[in-house]
């Protein structure tokens, strides 16, 4: 037993790496899903077992393969990496579940085990960023999630073919992004010899290549920027998530810009900093614009869409914009709002994606027409999408409001006063948009001609317990922060330290 | 004239950055989307080439250990070079190793090196894979100790004179992969003379190789994916080229009167 212990922290990324593989062996269909389900809950076990041991013994450090760093890879574990770890792998844990009825409609059969194969890879590829301590594994980590992505949503091209063009423009993007990202890496590289996280940080504070450095650091950010969906290169984001299959939206909404945003934190404070002389600049005139400008943006343009998955999308950039505001601000309070917003948005975002595909497992159909009457035809669904959209405006008693708090008081602290009152015009914003799917669930009548108008039944016990589970988590967390925000909290006292 | 000088001392980062803007112009003016992807290759190319030029030693060999390490008296090269069979080489090579550890002498790890019981053949000879795990609490590092013996420094920059491209000449200043637990690094000039004496051989630094290996290995990956969506969107719309599939989606989206008037106002 203490061998396997010992090699706990290399779990959440070999059991979803073998188990992807092999999933391409299954027989199609329920024997596919039950390997990928099966394995999912193992590796949210395992995630849960190292949240636990960073939790009450501090800093994990795991050398593969017996290597030592800074030569070999390490894998470092702190409260921020296994908070995100956690999320990843327990949204995985509640989304395959979820996704068997789900994918019977909308993937052909034959292409199950290659379905449930690359969503396992995904997964790997997104605990690989988070658990790794060397830069140039996460580039690697980073393309192993962000392919599977592509090859997911593309598998929406048997519903609408407009999936197609929207995978095939998240890959062009998302290949110049992460290109972007290697050469930064190469510059840091080039000035300091070393590929370690730690290690660069030591090197980098003595570097004599402080323009070798500051470019490294622009590639990188706008690389990153890109996966993140950062404002203006948020472009490949709406088209992706509207037209991928519904649990395909639902895992990568939750979790793929989520990760990226831990990456930019990993390397803004453990890998450079706050030292840097340059960062004032980047905090003040790159995060914090574009973070507001993303925030607006992305809200008002949500606000009109007619496709609710194309307007929950919109609201995904938006709610980035308050993670990157949180970020902008510098201090302990901002990044501790920051990582309990990427905690939070993994869950509310979740649900709300989780609940549009029940809709479209009855109807087919993600356009707001098909939110006509919901409330009497599919009460629990629309519930669960009102509690979370609730929780995503911010009400109190939800995670929603946890995080906006947190944002608020962190504006508050940094001096920043008027930027608490975007923080909260914005999210009335957001009471519109969701506001208006509510009121046409709870206020119109069903369709009573066409196509939507036949009786349909409330969605599948299999879609309906992961979903509220998850919704019962925005409500629970909500309530009681002490793993969300205490943690997160610890988390950014550490990452603001210089992570040790 | 300096100018001058200076571009031309810096051709790789200058075919790097050429290629770079190449690839990216493709991605965004071409309209078909096999060649965006062609686009694609040829920006990830530029990012080969500049991994290449930066990781360039002159004089460096191929980083594989000529003949085991440190003969005072042959040159491992020469000898080599005389023995055909792989059995005859790792005997020459157990034979270096046992000669090494006879003559600690020459070879005691020079001053100031922060590896007193580690010879470079006790690292060859047993590779750390096979040790027990250690038990559950060593799993928490100590707040790493980073070490004092000086930080690899790049030689100084003069702007109008080529900086050698082996700024990293970390090369000589790591550890053989052998190495348990030494987190320290040597410095450079000590390790680089022990090696050099001991050798006479540079190597490459195989890091930057592995690197570029495997960026071209995820840039292949990516074309693959890319050109197997390109193959679907031909199925599915009978064309790829850009504007056509535009002009298609907002159909879908907007209904054929959107299209019409798109026509009529363009």
């Amino acid at each position: 037993m203490t061998h396997f212990l010992a090699q706990l922290p290399v779990l959440p990324v070999i059991i979803p790496f073998i188990a992807g593989a092999l999933a391409v062996l299954m027989p199609k269909g329920r024997p596919a899903w039950a390997w990928a389900t099966f394995f999912s809950w193992l590796t949210f076990f395992a995630c849960a077992a190292v949240l636990n041991e960073v939790a009450t013994n501090g800093v994990i450090s795991y050398h593969l393969g017996d290597w030592a760093p800074p030569i070999g890879i390490e894998y470092r574990i702190d409260l921020a990496n296994a908070l995100v770890l956690t999320l990843v792998s327990g949204v995985a844990a509640v989304v395959f579940p979820f996704a068997y009825e789900s994918v019977r409609t909308e993937v052909d059969e034959r292409q199950t085990p290659f379905f449930y194969a690359a969503m396992l890879i995904c997964l790997t590829g997104m605990l690989g960023v988070t658990i790794t301590g060397d830069a140039f594994n996460v580039f690697v980590f980073l393309e192993i999630a962000s392919l599977s992505s592509y090859a997911l949503v593309a598998m929406g091209g048997r519903s609408d073919r407009r999936a197609l063009t929207s995978a095939f423009t998240y890959l062009v993007m998302g290949t110049i992004g992460a290109t972007f990202f290697v050469i930064g890496l190469g510059l840091l590289y080039q000035a300091t010899g070393t590929l370690n996280m730690a290690d660069l940080h030591a090197k980098l504070v003595a570097s004599e290549h402080p323009r070798v450095v500051e470019a490294g650091f622009a590639f990188i950010l706008v690389g990153i920027g890109l996966k993140l969906a950062m404002f203006p290169m948020h472009l490949w984001l709406p088209n992706a998530y509207t037209y991928a299959p519904s649990v395909v939206s639902a895992f990568i909404a939750a979790t793929s810009t989520k990760v990226a945003v831990y990456v930019l934190v990993r390397f803004l404070y453990t890998i450079f900093g706050l030292d840097f002389a340059f960062f004032n600049a980047i905090f003040t005139y790159v995060l914090l614009p574009l973070g507001l400008i993303g925030m607006f943006v992305a809200s008002i343009v949500a606000v009109f869409q007619e496709d609710v998955k194309r307007m929950l999308a919109y609201s995904s950039v938006a709610q980035i914009g308050y993670m990157l505001l949180g970020l902008s601000f510098a201090t302990t309070k901002g990044l501790t709002a920051a990582l309990v917003h990427l905690l939070n948005h993994g869950l509310m975002k979740g649900a709300l994606f989780m609940s549009v595909a029940c809709v479209v497992l009855r109807l087919s159909e993600h356009r707001c027409r098909a939110f006509d009457g919901l409330a009497t035809r599919m009460p629990l669904t629309t519930w669960a999408f009102i509690l979370s959209g609730l929780s995503l405006i911010g009400v109190p008693g939800t995670v929603g409001f946890i995080s906006k708090w947190y944002l608020v008081e962190a504006s508050f602290e940094a001096g920043k006063a008027w930027a608490a009152f975007l923080v909260v015009a914005s999210s009335l914003i957001a009471l519109i948009y969701i506001g208006r799917i509510i009121e046409l669930m709870v206020m119109r009548d069903p369709p009573a001609t066409g196509a939507m108008a036949a009786p349909i039944r409330e969605a599948p016990w299999s879609m309906l317990i992961p979903m509220w589970i998850l919704v019962a988590a925005n409500i629970y967390f909500g309530v009681q922060t002490d793993i969300t925000a205490g943690l997160a909290s610890d988390a950014a006292a550490a990452l603001m330290r210089g992570g040790r | 004239m300096a100018i001058v000088d200076f571009i031309v001392h810096r051709y790789n980062y200058l075919t790097a950055i050429v290629l770079m803007m190449i690839g990216l112009y493709i991605v965004i003016s071409r309209g078909n989307l096999v060649k965006k992807i062609v686009g694609l290759n040829i920006f990830q190319t530029s990012v080969f080439i500049y991994y290449i030029s930066i990781g360039k030693i002159f004089g460096g060999t191929a980083p594989i250990i000529i003949g085991g390490h440190g003969e005072e008296h042959a040159e491992p090269a020469a000898e080599d070079s005389a023995l055909s069979t792989i059995d005859d080489q790792s005997a020459a090579i157990e034979d270096r190793i046992a000669a090494l550890e006879l003559a600690e002498g020459p070879h005691a790890p020079p001053q100031g090196s922060p590896q007193p019981e580690q010879t470079l053949g006790d690292a060859l000879r047993a590779p750390p894979a096979g040790e027990a795990p250690p038990p559950v609490a060593s799993l928490h590092a100590d707040p790493r100790e980073l070490p004092d013996t000086g930080s690899v420094k790049p030689a100084p920059e003069d702007p109008f004179v080529i900086a050698p491209p082996s700024t990293n000449d970390s090369m000589v200043a790591i550890p053989p992969p052998g190495t348990p637990d030494s987190y320290s690094i040597v410095p450079p000039e000590h390790v680089a003379d022990a090696l050099h004496h001991a050798a006479g051989v540079v190597y490459s630094n195989p890091l930057p190789h592995v690197l570029i290996l495997t960026a071209i290995v995820v840039g292949v990956a990516t074309t693959a994916v890319g050109l197997a969506i390109a193959v679907r969107i031909r199925e599915a719309y009978g064309t790829v080229e850009e504007d056509e599939l535009e002009a298609a989606d907002d159909i879908s989206e907007f209904g054929e009167d959107y299209a019409k008037m798109q026509e009529a106002s363009a």
